[in-house]
């Protein structure tokens, strides 16, 4: 099928099976941030937005997506730097595979939370499974951002 | 592996219906979350995209849920949330992740009739009903009863009732799938609701032990009798013993927190 992807605000018209997911679209269109973990909609590796919602891409039909808005990492390269410089002075990247999911989860979380708890924090991230070690570091990484956001007055108050 | 050979996303219901009846191996798409696990060939794959399914409204009477709204939009809809103080929202925040929920739809959710369904507890409480395009309106309770048969859920519909209901779980680790679910309702004259699902086959009200328990029975005698009433089993998440004896603690702390509904 010829489908339309607007993917990081370019459209892109490509042949795809009924049955393509859009990681194997994204992967193979050279969008290598977007990786694939469980495969079965469990571990928030691949997370993406679609239309500015946060899902799975390993398990969203490709041609479900036409005429929709993608957003992977790479569209979002300046958001995530802030973000990012966060997680490494919490040592909390480990080894990096889950990193590209869970910094989507959190600038969409940021979009969507207002004030946000811990609680919220976590119950939010809960799809993003991390193979490495525990979610201190990233918890901690997250709250200092949004803490640093509300500081430099582009965020909303912290509990 | 899954293969599908078309893809269509009809504009009408008629469409979809006659689509779906048209091969064995047609059928409609929900959010495809589970699509991986195991192995399917599908002919045509039908999405319900273009048939404006995707609403939560209400009316004096009921509040309506389309077949093409997703988990996500029931945890933070404020009618839902509101609606017999969130039993519903709270036991969708507990399935996989946000982003699983921002794909799930309802329709799809109720229609497979997972055992595992973190929904279906709270929909049965609430006595809930669903809207079939060919089956007509049924109580989920029926609906749940009967086999498969090809139809297309077009939306849940929930009566507006006085009381107040709630969901509780066990599960090994948050997100995982639950081990042993349920869901309690008191109404404003202590009617009692009790539906237990994850034994592991689907959820299914205790209407013995619920009549007791409104009758004055106590709440030890209650969880006994729901272990006597309904059946368990054995998978790889809990052992049928095991799913008994956490029934009862689920049933206690259930009937706690419903517990002082009807002096306020």
């Amino acid at each position: 099928m010829k489908v339309t992807l607007t993917i990081n605000n370019s459209n892109r018209t490509l042949d795809v099976r009924p049955d393509e997911f859009l990681l194997d679209t994204l992967r193979r269109l050279g969008y290598l941030s977007v990786q694939r973990g469980c495969d079965t909609s469990s571990c928030g590796l691949c997370a993406i937005w679609v239309d500015d919602e946060i899902v799975l891409s390993c398990t969203y039909l490709t041609v479900r997506a036409t005429g929709k808005s993608i957003t992977t990492l790479e569209g979002v390269r300046d958001e995530a730097k802030k973000f990012t410089d966060f997680l490494a002075d919490e040592g909390a990247e480990q080894c990096g595979y889950c990193a590209p999911g869970f910094i989507m989860t959190v600038l969409a979380m940021e979009k969507e939370l207002i004030n946000p708890s811990e609680e919220e924090i976590c119950h939010y991230l809960n799809g993003n499974l991390c193979r490495c070690t525990g979610y201190k570091g990233q918890i901690r990484a997250v709250k200092k951002y949004l803490e640093s956001k509300v500081a430099r007055g582009e965020g909303r108050w912290l509990q | 592996m899954v293969t599908i050979k078309e893809y269509i996303a009809p504009k009408t219901i008629e469409e979809a219906y006659e689509l779906l009846i048209a091969r064995k191996n047609n059928l409609i798409l929900g959010g495809c979350g589970f699509i991986k696990i195991g192995s399917r060939n599908i002919n045509t794959a039908i999405d319900l995209c273009n048939l404006s399914l995707d609403y939560i409204v209400e009316n004096e009477e009921e509040i309506l849920i389309g077949a093409d709204t997703t988990l996500r939009q029931l945890e933070i809809n404020n009618i839902i949330k509101n609606h017999c103080g969130g039993a519903i929202s709270q036991g969708v925040s507990y399935i996989v992740g946000v982003q699983f929920r921002n794909m799930a739809r309802v329709g799809a959710s109720v229609f497979s009739r997972y055992g595992f369904s973190d929904l279906l507890p709270s929909l049965l409480v609430l006595d809930a009903k669903v809207r079939l395009y060919k089956g007509g309106v049924m109580d989920l309770k029926d609906f749940l009863e009967k086999k498969y048969e090809k139809d297309i859920l077009l939306e849940v519909i929930l009566p507006k009732k006085d009381g107040i209901a709630v969901y509780d779980c066990l599960r090994k680790s948050s997100g995982d799938l639950p081990i042993i679910n349920g869901a309690m309702f008191k109404g404003n004259n202590c009617e009692y609701v009790i539906a237990i699902g994850s034994r592991p086959q689907r959820a299914k009200l205790a209407e013995k032990s619920m009549e007791a328990l409104e009758y004055g029975a106590s709440i030890d005698k209650v969880a006994d009798m729901v272990v006597d009433e309904l059946h368990f089993g054995t998978n790889m998440r809990g052992s049928r013993e095991y799913r008994e004896e956490m029934c009862k603690v689920l049933i206690k702390r259930m009937h706690d927190k419903v517990g002082g509904y009807h002096d306020r």
